[in-house]
């Protein structure tokens, strides 16, 4: 029994090693001067542990830049999606009309109609809105989303019809029904919207490339493609620019790991 | 009959934003992708063309068939060795005599939370034909190094274990979530009668998952066919064609040579790849919903 035990625990060691070594070996490598960077033979270690690195990789390229237009489109894409689509998913949930079933099943048919396949028409009708190079070129289209209507439409039809009948009764409008009755119920769903939301619109590549072509609107997915497709790559400037692009995701996770661990448990395929 | 119709319009003002979403970014760009597809459209000027797009691009076009060909071939092989290498992942670190269980887990989740581009920069620094850690590791132990950004096969392998490792966290809490809802009593009844480990594993445990390998499965091959911006980044598509996949190849005639008309006649037929591969993915979640 003892030699099962340490067997298990010996190859989960190695397997979470061999996992994670990816992650290790950039970190490690971000540390090392230039100069040892190539140097064979390679060691796991830097032997002059430097965060120079860090510094040229924030003097070099328009980082500061590039990280506020992300946070920019995140955070705004992010505030109107959970808007909208607790709205929306509230709408299906609790009222009844034929039609609505026809949004629904709009909405949903969306899912088979991803970037990816209209990219080219979708790009002349964001450029017919003049909003090529413009930040909200990248968040407008991102605001219509079938997992975020769906997942607040699920969570609206698990809360009681009743709630929202008395409250009728007692002459709350409709609009302060939902501002103030529905919007607090739905709180954990919205937390977790949130947190997808911002994971979805930081890591985003296809629109950002698509829309904006002006060094002074990328986002940091689209400067970090210009450094690593450069004749020569800089790579003691691209492994710490990648870490640091990393920083506000890792954040999340630590302080809502319970809600990134459980959401993928519950809702999960439908990003 | 006035209280109706105001619950009438304020749930067509809630949902209002979405469809005018829906119209502007969804319904009009998907009318226009089609009607394009039979024109030569390239961003200023174009003319009808009826059908020539479609004949071009399956007949004629050199690279096209190829390329369908290799996204469908990596759209087979990498959701099934991901698959396998999550459940291994999952069954092993949910294994009750492992004693940082929790700890695992979250470390092998965190390749999870790169973006398509660093995680492809992270693999370029790794698998870097002169410079990488794995060459070095492999001429260590007195192999010979691997061309992984010269050779088609080996790029072609690599984007596969990049495929892998970038989904093994997500795939690998899916069927922990699952393990956690089979009932114990099935295992107990499966040992009262006798089973092996290996026997209860086939019959208790393969087939409880079912529902959840079929999702990770078919949502692992829609998205290898909608492949775009890991490769972008870490191969290019390259050497040669080696890695061009399909969205890579539509970007590349619809976007570098400006050819919108053809790259839309391929992005329907992509539509059309994908609304099978969804349709296949409702019926089995249907039955899925059953068992």
């Amino acid at each position: 029994m003892t030699i099962r035990k340490v067997f298990i625990n010996l190859s989960a060691l190695i397997v979470v090693f061999v996992f994670l070594f990816p992650v290790i070996w950039i970190l490690l490598s971000s540390f090392k001067p230039a100069s040892e960077l190539f140097r064979v033979p390679l060691t796991l270690f830097p032997e002059n542990w430097t965060s120079q690195n860090y510094l040229s990789a924030w003097r070099h390229t328009d980082f500061l830049l590039y990280f506020g237009n992300t946070m920019f489109i995140a955070i705004v894409s992010t505030i109107l999606l959970v808007f909208i689509s607790t709205m929306c998913g509230y709408s299906l949930a609790k009222y009844k009309y034929k039609w609505l079933n026809v949004v629904f099943i709009c909405i949903l048919s969306t899912q088979m109609l991803p970037t990816e396949v209209i990219m080219n028409p979708l790009l002349q009708v964001i450029r017919r809105l003049g909003l090529v190079n413009s930040l909200w070129g990248v968040i407008l289209p991102s605001l219509g989303n079938p997992t975020a209507v769906f997942m607040m439409r699920q969570y609206f039809l698990t809360i009681p019809d009743e709630i929202i009948e008395s409250a009728r009764l007692e002459g709350a409008s409709e609009f302060q029904i939902f501002t103030r009755l529905m919007i607090p119920l739905a709180r954990p769903a919205i937390a977790a919207l949130a947190i997808f939301s911002m994971r979805w619109r930081w890591n985003s590549y296809l629109t950002p490339l698509l829309v904006l072509t002006n060094p002074s609107r990328w986002t940091l997915q689209i400067g970090l493609r210009n450094l690593i497709g450069a004749e020569n790559i800089e790579w003691h400037i691209v492994l710490p620019s990648a870490l640091l692009s990393m920083i506000p995701m890792i954040i999340i996770f630590v302080l809502f790991q319970k809600q990134v661990l459980g959401i993928d448990l519950t809702s999960g395929g439908k990003g | 009959m006035n209280q109706h119709k105001i619950y009438k319009t304020w749930a067509f003002l809630f949902t209002l934003p979405n469809i005018i979403l829906f119209v502007l970014f969804f319904a009009i760009p998907a009318v226009l992708g089609l009607v394009f597809s039979f024109t030569n459209f390239n961003g200023f000027s174009g003319e009808f063309v009826g059908l020539d797009n479609y004949i071009h691009l399956l007949f004629h076009d050199e690279h096209f068939m190829g390329v369908i060909i290799r996204t469908t071939i990596f759209a087979l092989i990498a959701p099934i060795l991901g698959y396998l290498v999550s459940l291994g992942l999952a069954l092993l670190l949910s294994d009750k005599d492992l004693v940082f269980g929790t700890v695992a887990k979250v470390l092998v989740y965190i390749p999870t939370l790169m973006s398509p581009v660093v995680s492809a920069i992270t693999m370029r620094w790794l698998f870097g034909e002169n410079f990488g850690f794995i060459n070095h590791l492999l001429e260590t132990i007195g192999l010979d190094p691997v061309k992984w950004s010269t050779d088609g096969y080996a790029a072609f392998i690599m984007v596969i274990l990049v495929g892998i490792w970038g989904a093994g966290g997500f795939n690998m809490i899916l069927i922990l979530g699952r393990l956690r809802s089979i009932p114990p009593e099935l295992y107990e009844a499966a040992k009262i009668d006798g089973a092996s480990v290996w026997q209860r594993f086939r019959n208790v445990t393969i087939p409880m998952l079912k529902p959840i390998t079929f999702l990770i499965l078919l949502l692992g091959t829609i998205s290898a066919f909608k492949e775009f911006a890991v490769i972008d980044t870490l191969t290019n598509g390259g050497p040669g064609m080696a890695t061009t996949f399909y969205v890579l190849y539509m970007y590349r005639i619809g976007f570098e040579r400006l050819l919108i008309g053809l790259a839309s006649a391929g992005s329907m037929i992509l539509f059309i790849i994908l609304l099978v591969l969804a349709s296949v993915q409702t019926k089995l979640q249907k039955g899925g919903e059953i068992s």
